[in-house]
Formats: C-alpha cells, structure tokens, sequence
C-alpha cells in the first residue's frame, strides 16, 4: 500500500562525489514490498522547488523500519535533501512502483546484476536477497571515474564484483558491456538498472537471456495519474505504452522500446 | 446544514472542490490513496475520440513554483473511457465532469454526445484550451467565433450542461467568455495553463521534447485570480476557478475572484490527499471569517 509517512533521518554520509547515502526511519519501510521500488520525496514545505524526487531504494530492514536511499546531489531538490540533518523529518510518499522480483532466479543459478552510475544502488538489496536465497551473483558496476564509485565492498561481499570506469581511474576501462565482452560471465538471468543507453547495450547484448531493467524517466506524480513518464512498448505487447512510475520502473526484457 | 455545499448547473455539489483534468487521470489511482465520494466532484482526463498516445518524452519540467507540461492529451479513447473508466467511477458516490478534446469540430461534437450519455457524468468540459496539441486544442480557445461555433455545436447534442475551458493565453481573456455564453455555454472553466518554455543551461535548447509547454503549479495563481475576477463580472454564468490552488486559503481567494467552485491541479502531484486536506480545512476558514456558508464568498473582491 502507497502511504504518506513523514520519515525522520537517522544517519547520512557522502559515499563518493555528490553521492548521499541517508537513512530514513518510519512505518512506509514496512509496506516495502520488492527490491527496485522507489520513494517519492518533498524535500521542502514550501512550493519552491514544488515537485517531490523520486528516489530509489538502496536497501530496508523492516524490523528497524529503516530504508536505505542513495541518491546524486545534483539539482536544486536533491542538494536540499543532501542538506538535512539527522533528526529532521522529510515528507515521504511510497513505496512507489514495481520492483525487480527474487523469485526469477532458483537457488543454485547464477544471476548477473548490472548497475551503472545511481542506477547501482536499488541492485544492492536485489543482491541481498538473491544471495540469500542461495543464488550465485555476479555484479558489473559502472561508474565514470574512481572519484563516483561506492558500495564496492558492500557488492563484494555478496559476490564476485567487477568495477568498469569510462575514464579507466578505477577497476576496468570502458563500458559494462566492454568488460563483459572482454570476459563473459555464464549466468541464467540478469537484472539491470542505470542510464537508458546502458540498458539499450546491456538487453542486445544478452538478447537470448532472462532479463529484467529497470528505468528512469522524468516523473511528475509519481502515482500513474500524469502520464509524464510513459515509454512506447515494443511492437507485439499489450499495450501501446507503460508508464515507468506505476507499471516499472522494472520491466521484463523487450517489453519497453529502447 | 451543509456549509459547503455548492449548487451549479447540472452539479449538487457537496464541497466546491474537485481534481483538475488531467491532474488526476480517471480517478483510478487517487482512489486507492482515499474514498473518492470525499470530493466535491471529478474533472476526469480529456478524452478524444480515438486513443491517442501523447507527446514524446520529457513531457514535463520544473519551474519556480510550478511547473511546465505537454503530456498532449494521451487517452485510451471514447470507447474505453465509456467502458472503462467511467463505468469504474459509477462506483463512487460523486459528480463526473467529463472533459472532451478533439482535433475538429466533428471530433468534440461525437465525443460529447456520446459521453454526455454516461449516467454519472453530470456535465462536460469543453477543452479548447489544451497547448500542447497540433490541431484543435487552443485554436478554438483563441478566436471567440470558433469558440463560440463549436460551444454551440456541443450544447446541441449534449445531454447534460456544457462548461467551457478558457485559455488565458488570450489578450482579453472575457471577449472569449461572452462569445461561449452567447453561445450557449452553462458555465466556465478557468484557467487552463499559460504557454512557456524551460531551456536547458548546457544545451541552450527546450527541455520539453514538444519545446513548449503548459505552466501550472502556484506561479499561475495571480493571473488566474485577476482573470478569474474579470470574467466573473462580464458574464452571468458560473465559474469553476483553478491555477495554482495548493491549501485551503486559495480557495477562498478563488472564490472572492468570483468563482463558485474550485479545481486543484498540480498540487495533485505535490500531495496526492491535497483534495481532502483542503475540504476538511474550509469549515475553520469560514468560522474565521465569521461565514455561515461558502457560497458567501463568491464575488465578494467585486466593487459593488
């Protein structure tokens, strides 16, 4: 069930450039209900800047009724949040959307988990749970530069942990799907999240697999009532159209137009 | 007695608060947030007669105190709408104001008999407001004598009354408002978003993928309590006031405008349970004002 919570904040930390990592405590955690759902924030009482941030969630312990979001510190709204300190409360709608499910890898398997940049995060309690169900991961983990890696060890001790920088500064030069041509992983399923451009390589790349994406696109509501972050499906689904909010943000490989 | 309550043609209302169209799709996903019949009314999503699909991404960006969209009129169509949604609506207890969006004449004048029929749509919106549409749209909302022709076009095959959606990006926003009431229109609804554009820093280009959009969100406002408040005194028939409503307070300043009614459009978005909020907040805002009813309000910014 989507709820209003106003959600206090209990720790906050810089995790690489203009990457926050926060921690929110409230009720919301508990009607959390798949890795990759986001939460949709007002991170102010006033109408400037007017629209919530969705973001999305990295990690939650239901018994703490505390979530984990990582997000980029980037624009007006996301430097504000930055700015809180532990103790404030923010106005918290969620949790939001479908998110990726565990139950499409059997233990035993090997699941690929491919991230890039703030699109790394929500793979991380995907890991959790994949790990913890007893199915074998493997995450490529793209970033820009060394200075815009994190969760390094945190993926590393859930399992083997490729980093690929565009700029060669940390672990493997170039894209994800570089570092995977170069040395392929033998896998069953692979989920993914980051820029669409990724996403695009990562689905040709492993047209023949399992896969799952999830995506991002600029959200008014949040809810599934604005249409303002719709994508065309391909052709032979359905529906003519997803809306990313309230249908995704994660989809089964070849359903979104890329 | 309900302090509330608002009556308007074709409309019992029990508070004069309502979604905007297009803020709130066909009701389906703020009614598994809150019970529906709270609301004074519903202004559902424009529908045309044929599905149409919308702008290309991104179809909003933000704005100071607002923000700019072109979603394009997306809609499953006349058919499904019939079908589908209004027919999931009937289970709520509340008036629907069904909002009609076409590209011709004909196109406006199918969809509104058609759709005038429903058994809960108690009046109809008529969209010749919509910026972010090739054809029809706001060419009818900019020239008072097609305005006037397709207002009278509609009201001769509609079944229930016909309110009209102004565009405030007009010079003289109540020439527009006399020609639909000439015309036959039973009310006025008002305003639709002002045309703008948002440029990306590092780019120079629009950020909207349709380069222009409409600005909504509490940056409106003004505009819309001054055209609110000329319209209203130019004409004889009721108004539906919106732009920029987000607390309790602008309705009242809507009201004093001149409008009897009010919609909430963006703020939707900000705080999906803003509709109850607000209709919970109105009784103490009369009581200190020192009002009885509601309907007290209307027009009182008027010089007598």
């Amino acid at each position: 069930m989507i709820v209003q919570n106003r959600m206090a904040i209990c720790a906050t930390r810089q995790l690489a450039d203009n990457i926050i990592e926060m921690v929110l405590e409230g009720n919301l955690v508990k009607e959390i209900a798949s890795p990759g759902q986001f939460v949709h924030i007002r991170v102010t009482d006033t109408f400037e800047p007017l629209l919530r941030r969705p973001i999305s969630i990295a990690s939650f312990d239901k018994e703490k009724e505390q979530m984990t979001l990582i997000f980029r510190a980037e624009g007006r709204g996301t430097q504000l949040l930055a700015a809180k300190q532990i103790g404030v409360e923010v106005d918290v709608l969620g949790p939001l959307g479908n998110g990726f499910s565990a139950d499409n890898s059997a233990p035993g398997e090997t699941a690929l988990l491919i991230g890039g940049g703030i699109g790394v995060p929500p793979l991380y309690q995907l890991s959790k749970e994949l790990t913890a169900k007893g199915v074998h991961c493997v995450h490529i983990l793209g970033f820009q530069s060394a200075t815009a890696v994190f969760y390094e060890e945190e993926f590393a001790a859930l399992g083997e942990t490729r980093i690929v920088t565009a700029d060669g500064s940390a672990g493997e030069q170039g894209f994800v799907t570089d570092s995977l041509a170069r040395n392929p992983v033998e896998f069953t399923t692979y989920y993914t999240c980051g820029p669409t451009p990724m996403l695009h390589a990562v689905q040709q790349a492993f047209h023949d697999k399992q896969g799952f994406l999830s995506f991002e696109q600029r959200m008014g509501c949040g809810i599934g009532a604005c249409f303002a972050c719709v994508c065309e499906t391909q052709s032979g689904q359905d529906t003519p159209y997803v809306k990313v909010c309230s249908d995704g943000p994660v989809f089964p490989a070849g359903v979104v137009a890329i | 007695m309900n302090r509330l309550a608002v009556e308007l043609p074709g409309l019992s209302l029990r508070n004069p608060i309502m979604p905007a169209s297009g803020c709130f799709g066909f009701g389906k996903e703020y009614g598994n947030l809150y019970d529906l019949s709270q609301l004074g009314a519903i202004m559902i999503k424009a529908t045309t007669l044929e599905t149409r699909f919308g702008n290309p991404t991104p179809r909003v960006a933000e704005t100071a105190a607002g923000m700019l969209n072109a979603i394009g009129l997306q809609n499953p169509g006349l058919e499904r709408v019939m079908a589908e949604e209004l027919t999931r609506l009937a289970q709520h207890d509340v008036p629907i104001i069904a909002n009609v969006a076409g590209s011709e004449t004909e196109d406006y004048v199918q969809v509104a008999e058609a759709i005038s029929k429903a058994p809960n749509v108690n009046a109809l919106e008529l969209n010749i407001s919509c910026p972010n549409v090739k054809c029809g749209g706001i060419a009818f909302g900019t020239d008072p004598k097609l305005a006037a022709e397709l207002t009278a076009a509609v009201k001769a095959v509609s079944s229930v009354p016909v309110y009209v959606k102004l565009s405030p990006n007009v010079s003289d926003i109540t020439v527009i408002a006399k020609a639909v009431e000439a015309a036959g229109a039973d009310g006025i609804t008002m305003i639709n978003t002002l045309v703008g554009m948002r440029l990306d820093r590092k780019t120079g280009k629009p950020v909207i993928a349709n380069g222009t959009g409409g600005l909504s969100g509490p940056a409106v406002k003004p505009v819309a309590i001054r055209m609110v408040y000329e319209v209203s005194q130019a004409v004889n028939i009721p108004i539906i006031g919106m732009g920029g409503v987000a607390e309790a307070g602008d309705v009242i300043d809507f009201l004093s405008a001149g409008a009897s009614a009010v919609a909430v459009g963006t703020a939707n978005f900000v705080n999906p349970f803003v509709c109850p909020e607000i209709i919970h907040a109105l009784p103490a805002l009369l009581d200190e004002l020192g009002l009885e009813t509601i309907t007290e309000l209307i027009g009182r910014s008027h010089a007598v």
